[in-house]
């Protein structure tokens, strides 16, 4: 898998959906280009979208290194730049820049990107199950027990008063809970990055991998459960 | 280089604009005016739209058609609570509105062809050359069909529809590149008949949206109505008339209303006059600027929510906006640019001309898309989440609200019982978890070959192009072969039957373009007698007696011309007007009148600076 030497970087352009330009045949050797015939080139379905914007596998990136890149790619791929051009062109510079803009909104939330690389470097996102933290499973039931009181008391009552205080207490540890998950995620982030940057491919390092990368997965799947929980709470009481 | 125009197709009025050295410019016709109302009456002479329509709201309200715009892309049943404010009959065909003028049903992309026609004659006019191409706005809340809706139209219109842009970023453009502004700004838009709020970071001439919110149904129009019922029930209550039953008198109320709520937008009083039917007399009142905002203030309130929605939507508090900029006719309403200071906690920037702006934008759009621009970049987003309808009747987002367009979704489709061929699919727009509560776009069904349960595997592809228009294509996984699908729109009108509207358009053409250059030769001529006798009235000593002696003969021939018959009656685009034999200098007279009234006018201001008024 992601097991590249500083020796042979990944390379930082995308990479092109055929290694022949479309239109000339002649062997691309552009980044987004063909060096020939200036035709532009179809993003390949295989590039992920930390390649697509040209930035290795990282989970702490330069939002503002992230965004200058996207809009240069975006004056190279936008559709208003190839309106004078040929329909096959047009048809190219359109699937390039949505595949660019699912790869900007991706990476640019770090929930998003961690999700994102967690699905390219161990399996299907969809493993991420939405599951509570073990220690504030009882917490969580009861707070379930009160957001049903409180949906079904009367309003304006005392106990709707006093279950709303409540509630509102909870609300207000969860989101302390969820900031806490979030700076602990960010230090889960900066130690992987240091791991792949130091490129090793030794078994020590292997095991090291695997237990950041379930460890990033838990807590990602303990916030997003969280993160639903605080949101139901606020739709309620708001 | 084709030459692709910027075209405004609002509620209430139409802009055309272009490019001149770098800079957009709106069209004006011959008499100076840039604003086209969004009119279309059928006459005894034909169809006629702009300024001549408009006069024949209150003389044949049932066949002059106004804010076409509030139906374009929707069903009857969209509109039903407004049904009585409309003097022209509705009715719908195949998910379509279609409007009952004299003999004909038109569907609203004919009516606003006509508009688009309108524009288009006068650009070519004016520029001297012919137009096959535009960029036309559309409020930036309005969804696929709507949006479809608006491509059809200018289609019928003969024009190649090169782009859809969003009206707040199409302001954007204009204020962007006017100002060369770095930051986050708010574009509140609130128009005739809609409203929009944008939330755009500009940085080094990309203008990338963050947010995007609004009401396609909620605009000026909302406002007169309610000037309107107030009327309705003191003329009720003091003359014992229910106006109502009186579509002209009606449409005359609501140009009053319309009229007076512009004149309290400087004035802090006005009176309303009303004529009322069966030579009853007159309704009169005072309306003061506190009555028209205590009436209106709820329905201004409602552009907030969107705001707030939109900051949220972008992860910005209002104190992150640098700049507010206003667009649309109905935030020249001091209460409106309140509301806004209050919210945003800063004076909104309105030097820009809010009826002008959005065509102005336009025109920059359609450079960037002739290759004229190259160093601004608009990163617009669609405004509605999409997805279809899974099982229980409930709506799978594919693609959420917000996202940067172009954007993309596949999805993976397979059978569920043995021998399966088809998969029906049902596209949404909206944000509500249930079907029924959003918006249905369309249906299709994927053609799928007779397998066993579960070993079809048909990748579907929605794709939002820059136009905020949704295409959608097929791939069997297996065989890698793509399908062509017919999608059927809810709310739209089917390909073939705009290919036969664009068919009948050009059949007609020729017969309304006669008829309509007779009327409106007649009304030019008619306004020009009226100014110019006017000016003579009013300031005839201050030329000589031979120049007056000469207008006044080009004037009785101007008046014999008008209302000749049969006749060569030839206008011509350089502004004269020919006769069978003799040549009415009428450019000269009308250069003469405005010449005069300049020099009045600057006469006035001498006065006034003198005394200090």
């Amino acid at each position: 898998m992601d097991q590249h030497t500083p020796e042979s970087p990944r390379p930082r352009g995308l990479q092109m959906a055929r290694s022949m330009c479309w239109h000339c045949q002649s062997a691309v050797t552009g980044e987004y280009f063909c060096e020939r015939c200036v035709k532009v080139q179809p993003v390949s379905k295989e590039t992920d979208y930390f390649t697509c914007l040209g930035f290795p596998r990282r989970l702490t990136l330069d939002p503002k290194k992230l965004e200058a890149k996207f809009y240069e790619l975006s004056r190279t791929f936008h559709p208003d730049f190839y309106q004078t051009k040929s329909p096959a062109e047009q048809t190219i510079s359109l699937g390039n820049a949505a595949v660019l803009n699912t790869a900007y909104r991706t990476l640019r939330d770090p929930i998003q990107r961690a999700e994102y690389l967690l699905g390219l470097e161990a399996g299907s996102v969809k493993d991420i199950r939405t599951s509570p933290p073990a220690d504030l499973f009882e917490e969580i039931l009861e707070l379930q027990d009160t957001l049903e009181e409180y949906r079904s008391s009367e309003r304006d009552s005392q106990d709707s008063h006093k279950l709303r205080t409540a509630l509102e207490a909870e609300q207000r540890t969860l989101e302390q809970r969820k900031q806490e998950m979030e700076a602990q995620l960010q230090q889960l982030f900066t130690e992987w990055d240091r791991l792949q940057d130091r490129g090793e491919a030794t078994s020590q390092t292997r095991v090291e991998r695997d237990r950041l990368l379930k460890q990033i997965r838990d807590l990602l799947s303990n916030r997003t459960y969280i993160t639903s929980i605080v949101n139901d709470l606020a739709t309620t009481i708001a | 280089m084709t030459r692709i125009v910027g075209i405004d197709l609002g509620t209430t009025n139409s802009l055309v604009a272009y490019m001149k050295d770098g800079q957009p410019c709106v069209v004006p016709d011959r008499n100076g005016r840039t604003m086209v109302p969004s009119v279309v009456a059928l006459t005894d002479n034909g169809l006629i739209v702009g300024d001549s329509a408009k006069e024949h709201l209150t003389r044949n309200p049932e066949r002059t058609v106004y804010s076409v715009k509030r139906f374009m892309g929707k069903g009857l049943a969209d509109v039903q609570n407004e049904l009585a404010y409309f003097p022209y009959t509705l009715t719908e065909t195949g998910g379509v509105i279609r409007i009952q003028l004299g003999e004909k049903r038109y569907s609203p992309p004919q009516i606003s062809a006509m508009i688009l026609k309108e524009l288009k004659r006068r650009a070519e006019a004016y520029l001297g050359e012919s137009i096959g191409k535009a960029v036309i706005t559309v409020p930036a809340y309005f969804n696929d069909s709507q949006r479809q809706a608006t491509k059809d139209a200018g289609l019928i219109a003969g024009l190649e529809v090169l782009r859809i842009i969003n009206e707040p970023t199409a302001a954007s453009l204009a204020y962007g590149l006017q100002k060369r502004t770095q930051g986050t700004i708010a574009v509140y838009d609130f128009g005739g008949g809609t409203f929009d709020i944008s939330i755009l970071k500009l940085k080094d001439g990309i203008f990338e949206v963050l947010a995007t919110n609004g009401d396609t149904h909620l605009g000026g129009d909302d406002l007169d109505r309610l000037l309107v019922d107030l009327f309705i029930g003191q003329i009720q209550e003091q003359h014992g008339i229910n106006l109502s039953e009186y579509s002209d008198h009606m449409q005359a109320a609501r140009l009053e209303a319309e009229r007076a709520k512009v004149r309290l937008s400087d004035d802090l009083k006005t009176t309303i006059t009303i004529e009322l039917p069966d030579d009853k007399g007159h309704f009169t009142r005072e309306l003061t600027r506190d009555q028209l905002e205590s009436l209106t203030i709820r329905v201004i309130e409602r552009t907030l929510a969107p705001c707030r929605t939109a900051l949220k939507d972008a992860g910005l508090t209002s104190t992150d906006i640098d700049e507010v900029v206003l667009v649309g006719g109905s935030t020249r309403m001091p209460l409106v640019r309140q509301s806004v200071e209050a919210l945003f906690g800063k004076a909104p920037h309105c030097h820009l001309n809010p009826d002008e702006v959005v065509a102005l934008g336009a025109a920059v759009q359609a450079d960037i898309l002739s290759g004229g621009t190259t160093d601004m970049l608009l990163l617009d987003v669609t405004p509605l989440s999409l997805g279809i309808e899974t099982m229980g009747g409930v709506m799978s987002s594919l693609i959420r609200r917000n996202t940067t367009i172009p954007a993309s979704a596949k999805e993976l489709f397979t059978t569920y019982v043995d021998g399966q061929t088809g998969v029906d699919i049902h596209i949404l727009q909206g944000e509500r978890e249930l079907v029924k509560d959003n918006r249905s776009l369309a249906r299709f069904r994927l053609k799928v070959p007779p397998l066993p349960a579960g070993v079809p595997r048909i990748e579907v592809t929605f794709l939002i192009d820059a136009n905020g228009i949704l295409n959608v294509t097929a791939t069997d996984m297996r065989t890698g072969q793509s399908q062509s699908i017919e999608v059927k729109p809810s709310y739209g009108l089917a390909d073939a039957e705009v290919e036969r509207m664009i068919e009948d358009s050009f059949k007609f053409a020729a017969d309304d373009v006669s008829a309509r250059k007779l009327i409106e030769a007649r009304l030019d001529a008619e306004a020009l007698l009226k100014t110019t006798e006017k000016s003579l009235a009013e300031a005839g000593d201050l030329i000589t007696a031979d120049e007056a002696e000469g207008i006044r003969n080009a004037l009785s021939q101007l008046a014999t011309a008008k209302d000749g018959h049969g006749s060569p009656y030839h206008p011509c685009a350089d502004g004269r007007t020919r006769t069978g034999r003799k040549t009415v200098e009428r450019g000269d007279a009308e250069r003469f009148a405005q010449e005069k009234s300049a020099r009045e006018e600057s006469h006035r201001s001498h006065v006034k600076r003198a005394y200090g008024i």
